[in-house]
């Protein structure tokens, strides 16, 4: 077993860590989002859908901590997805001759940068969760403690897996993309789909069949889902939506983001290889 | 081992139909430092490269430190330190942490990373500049800082690719010196350099590497004496017939006419010979614009074995200092 992979990980870290400005926008951004969005955004859905009536004995749950959990998938999907932009400006400026030099396997370097985005996905998740209570987005209600953190595991777990795997893709991109503005373009026109044919904001049952279908299969529709299933229940209702969580359906969160990770981690594997110096 | 730390035969390496590496064999003594000196696009890269196993290898055999480049790259990648031709370090980065991540992904542990940090910073003079980022340097010490990193592993050879291509002198002559000193501790050197001086000064061999085949191998002493003791620059008004006397002359063992001047080999002490071939010139009605003595240089060493000066090579690195400039800022 061999730990190269924590070498690029600590350098990107230190990095991380040394660029203040990055750092507290990093850290600024989903609390704006869920500040100025979330809060605009619940209020007038509230406003709309106060007159449709709710199922008796359903737990209503306001839209703000529905879309609580929409906030945590975007944010994380938009930060890892930029994420392997370090990669493309590395192969540029030639800093990954020294690494590919190196004994260092390939799959060290796409595993370390993927880490250190986890690592900092997870600060922002536990973000939005800290600074979502104060603004009334209300996870883990009438959990126990036990509850409460086998939740928080399971979250984290989630977000983990689908960080890797944008960060895989967008570190393919990125090692294949000669200029930012290539790299630039591209991300944004794979994050729209992402983010609008997704359950992240708003409920998908209203969807055009087709769009329905296509979020289904979407990675943020499987993270968002998984989200509400660990931080609102198995059974609650939003918007006059009636929502139930089977087991199954979690499941198919874990699995779809594991196929999804391992899908990517094979493209980034083949493009690595394909890297010249 | 043999005491060769390299050893390459018959290596041959084409790019589709250009041959860029023809046939080659050498071999680097421990301890000593070994120049590949010829003009941009002889081949010189192309062979680094494959010996730093980054390029595979087409055809013939080369072994570092032992290890075969072709079967066992990690071995060699762990023997070996590299110094890019193009800068590559870590702008957002401290001299330190450069090092460090280099000893990171080299698994060094840290007791033994930390030690080797002091000591490279304190052979490469960059103890005060530890906590600079590596964008504040300037471009001196970043070369220098990235010698430092090639010796961070200990390597048993140290590649270097153009080392001090686009410095100006003084940098230039400051680098020298700090390979030397890593000569002295023990560590041998390759590099490839189209700086006539550079390899003169540093190298203990040189091979004279030319569109891809070596042209000659020695040391810089046996390479100038193979010319001749001394050389005879001269400008007459008819460089033509005074070749053809001169040629006739005993002492003379190679006349090559440029477009303005004669440069002629000596085999015994010029200072002999000198009044015996002006006299001789004279006499036959030609008129001696500039004469002028010199020990045989690089330069001239170069010419005769390659048939050209490194006039193309110049023009290369030109172009290359510019892209350098935009790297580094």
């Amino acid at each position: 077993m061999s730990f190269e992979f924590l070498a690029i990980y600590w350098r990107e870290m230190v990095k991380y860590f040394r660029y203040k400005s990055v750092l507290i926008t990093s850290m600024i951004q989903p609390v704006m989002w869920l500040a100025f969005f979330g809060l605009a955004m619940s209020d007038s859905f509230d406003k709309l859908t106060s007159l449709v009536p709710n199922e008796p004995g359903v737990p209503v749950v306001a839209y703000i901590t529905y879309m609580g959990a929409g906030i945590i998938a975007m944010d994380v999907l938009f930060s890892s997805l930029f994420g392997g932009t370090t990669l493309m400006f590395d192969k540029k400026f030639s800093l990954l001759r020294e690494t590919l030099a190196s004994p260092v396997p390939r799959f060290h370097i796409i595993l370390g940068v993927g880490l250190s985005g986890v690592t900092k996905a997870l600060f922002q998740t536990f973000i939005i969760i800290g600074f979502g209570k104060l603004v009334g987005m209300d996870f883990f209600k009438g959990y126990t403690l036990i509850e409460t953190l086998i939740a928080i595991v399971g979250i984290m777990l989630l977000v983990t897996i689908f960080t890797l795997g944008f960060l895989f893709l967008s570190g393919s991109i990125a090692i294949t993309v000669e200029n930012p503005e290539g790299m630039q373009s591209i991300l944004t026109l794979i994050s729209m789909p992402i983010f609008f044919v997704s359950s992240a904001l708003y409920p998908i049952d209203g969807f055009p069949t087709f769009l329905k279908v296509l979020s289904m299969f979407n990675p943020l529709t499987l993270l968002a889902g998984g989200i509400r299933y660990f931080a609102l229940g198995t059974n609650f209702s939003v918007m006059g939506n009636h929502y139930i969580y089977t087991p199954v359906d979690i499941a198919v969160s874990f699995f779809g983001l594991i196929f999804f990770a391992l899908v990517m981690l094979s493209a980034a594997m083949w493009r690595f290889n394909k890297v010249d110096i | 081992m043999t005491g060769n730390v390299i050893e390459v035969n018959n290596l041959e390496h084409s790019y589709g139909s250009l041959k860029a590496v023809d046939n080659i064999s050498f071999t680097v003594k421990q301890g000593e430092i070994f120049s590949f000196l010829g003009p941009n696009g002889a081949g010189k890269s192309t062979v680094i490269n494959i010996l730093t196993t980054l390029r595979k290898l087409q055809k013939g055999e080369a072994r570092v430190n032992g290890y075969d480049v072709a079967t066992e790259p990690n071995s060699v990648r762990r023997s070996i330190g590299i110094v890019f031709q193009m800068l590559c370090l870590d702008h957002e980065m401290t001299v330190s942490e450069n090092l460090e991540y280099h000893g990171r992904i080299y698994s060094m542990k840290k007791k033994e990373r930390n030690k080797r940090i002091e000591e490279l910073l304190k052979l490469t003079d960059l103890e005060s500049k530890k906590d600079t980022l590596g964008k504040d340097l300037s471009g001196g010490m970043k070369r220098r800082l990235e010698l430092a990193r090639g010796l961070m592993t200990k390597p048993a050879v140290l590649f270097l690719d153009e080392p001090t291509i686009g410095f100006d002198i003084q940098t230039r002559m400051r680098m020298w010196e700090y390979l030397r000193e890593v000569k002295r501790e023990g560590t041998t050197i390759f590099l490839t350099t189209h700086y006539m001086e550079e390899a003169d000064q540093l190298s203990d061999r040189i091979s004279i590497i030319d569109h891809g085949k070596i042209i000659v191998t020695g040391t810089s002493n046996e390479l100038k004496n193979k010319l001749g003791r001394d050389l005879i620059y001269l400008e007459t008004s008819d460089n033509k017939r005074t070749a053809e006397i001169l040629r006739s002359l005993r002492s003379v063992e190679s006349v090559t006419e440029d477009t303005k001047s004669l440069r002629v080999m000596i085999g015994e002490d010029v200072t002999h010979v000198l009044p015996q071939v002006m006299e001789k010139i004279r006499r036959e009605g030609i008129e001696i614009i500039i004469v002028n003595i010199k020990k045989p240089s690089m330069d001239d060493v170069f010419v005769h074995y390659t048939g050209h000066g490194l006039r193309e090579g110049d023009e290369n690195e030109k172009q290359q200092g510019i892209e350098m400039a935009v790297v580094s800022e």
